[in-house]
């Protein structure tokens, strides 16, 4: 073809099925438990860490704030306005299904919301809440 | 393979040198893109066309992720070094978009939304239609380049926020 361009068909990139949500959050109840021996997940309290205003990064002070008050919703990240697939894995399967990612998301977004990194106890009572489905 | 239909029609780069290859509409993307570009770059905003920034630019926004824009966006040393090389690879001519990006001031971040070439581009865009709620930021290319992600920025491709097509 002439021109600067050629045109090409996307191809669908695989999915790379590393693990489950519920092998992820059973590695982080885990981990919580051998802190904290007897821990045991909690919805309520991965509600309020997932809706709780911190306030600590002035645009992002929420996770709430891009990813709505309900994680079953589609979001928008709160400065670019970039669309955000669901985060609750009924409402997009390829949600908690990579350690890596899951572990580096965590990671980023606790730090700038938290304002530290969260701990075990609080990703899977995170996860136990969006894993429900709301 | 479906049917071809527009929306999935990627715009690609051809292998002519990169002062051919960069037209003002067609901001193609590079089929030697690192997965990790889009993977990484890709999930917060859209994963900009390289050429719209200088080698230099490029270099200090992937040595500052840590204070990116706002945000904490560091990487893996490997993944961070993969995707500065594609960045400085593929970085847009001086000529086009200055030396200096468009740092708002010295040592400050460049933005590839404050070089020569993005300004005289958008300089006829009313400020009303920059701070429609819908924009939120100027790099926001989506919010008017309805194919922006596909490496596509055709003037009549152009949606303004208000749902008015763009005329010249």
């Amino acid at each position: 073809m002439k021109g600067t361009a050629i045109i090409l068909l996307v191809l669908g990139t695989p999915l790379v099925q590393a693990a489950t949500p519920g092998e992820i959050l059973a590695s982080y109840r885990a981990e919580a438990t051998r802190v904290s021996p007897g821990y045991r997940p909690s919805v309520a309290q991965g509600a309020h860490l997932y809706g709780r205003q911190f306030g600590v990064s002035e645009k992002m002070p929420a996770c709430s704030g891009c990813h709505t008050a309900r994680p079953s919703q589609p979001g928008r990240h709160v400065v670019t306005d970039k669309a955000i697939k669901p985060l609750a894995p009924t409402a997009n399967a390829e949600r908690f299904t990579d350690p890596a990612k899951v572990e580096k998301w965590f990671r980023r977004n606790c730090t700038e919301v938290v304002g530290r990194e969260c701990s075990a106890a609080e990703k899977a009572d995170f996860m136990t809440f969006v894993m429900e489905g709301r | 393979m479906n049917t071809p239909r527009m929306l999935n029609i990627l715009l690609v780069c051809s292998l002519l040198p990169l002062s051919v290859a960069v037209k003002a509409d067609d901001l193609c993307l590079f089929a030697n893109a690192p997965p990790a570009y889009q993977a990484e770059c890709g999930s917060c905003h859209i994963a900009f066309p390289p050429q719209l920034l200088g080698a230099g630019d490029w270099r200090q926004v992937m040595a500052t992720l840590d204070r990116h824009y706002g945000d904490n966006a560091s990487l893996d040393e490997a993944v961070r070094r993969t995707i500065a090389d594609f960045l400085v690879g593929h970085a847009g001519p001086p000529s086009k978009v200055g030396a200096g990006g468009g740092a708002a001031r010295p040592g400050a971040l460049p933005r590839l939304t404050a070089t020569p070439w993005f300004t005289r581009k958008h300089r006829e865009v009313p400020r009303a239609d920059w701070s429609h709620p819908k924009v939120k930021t100027p790099s926001n290319c989506g919010a008017c380049h309805t194919r922006a992600a596909q490496g596509s920025y055709r003037e009549r491709e152009i949606v303004l926020p208000d749902g008015r097509r763009w005329e010249d």
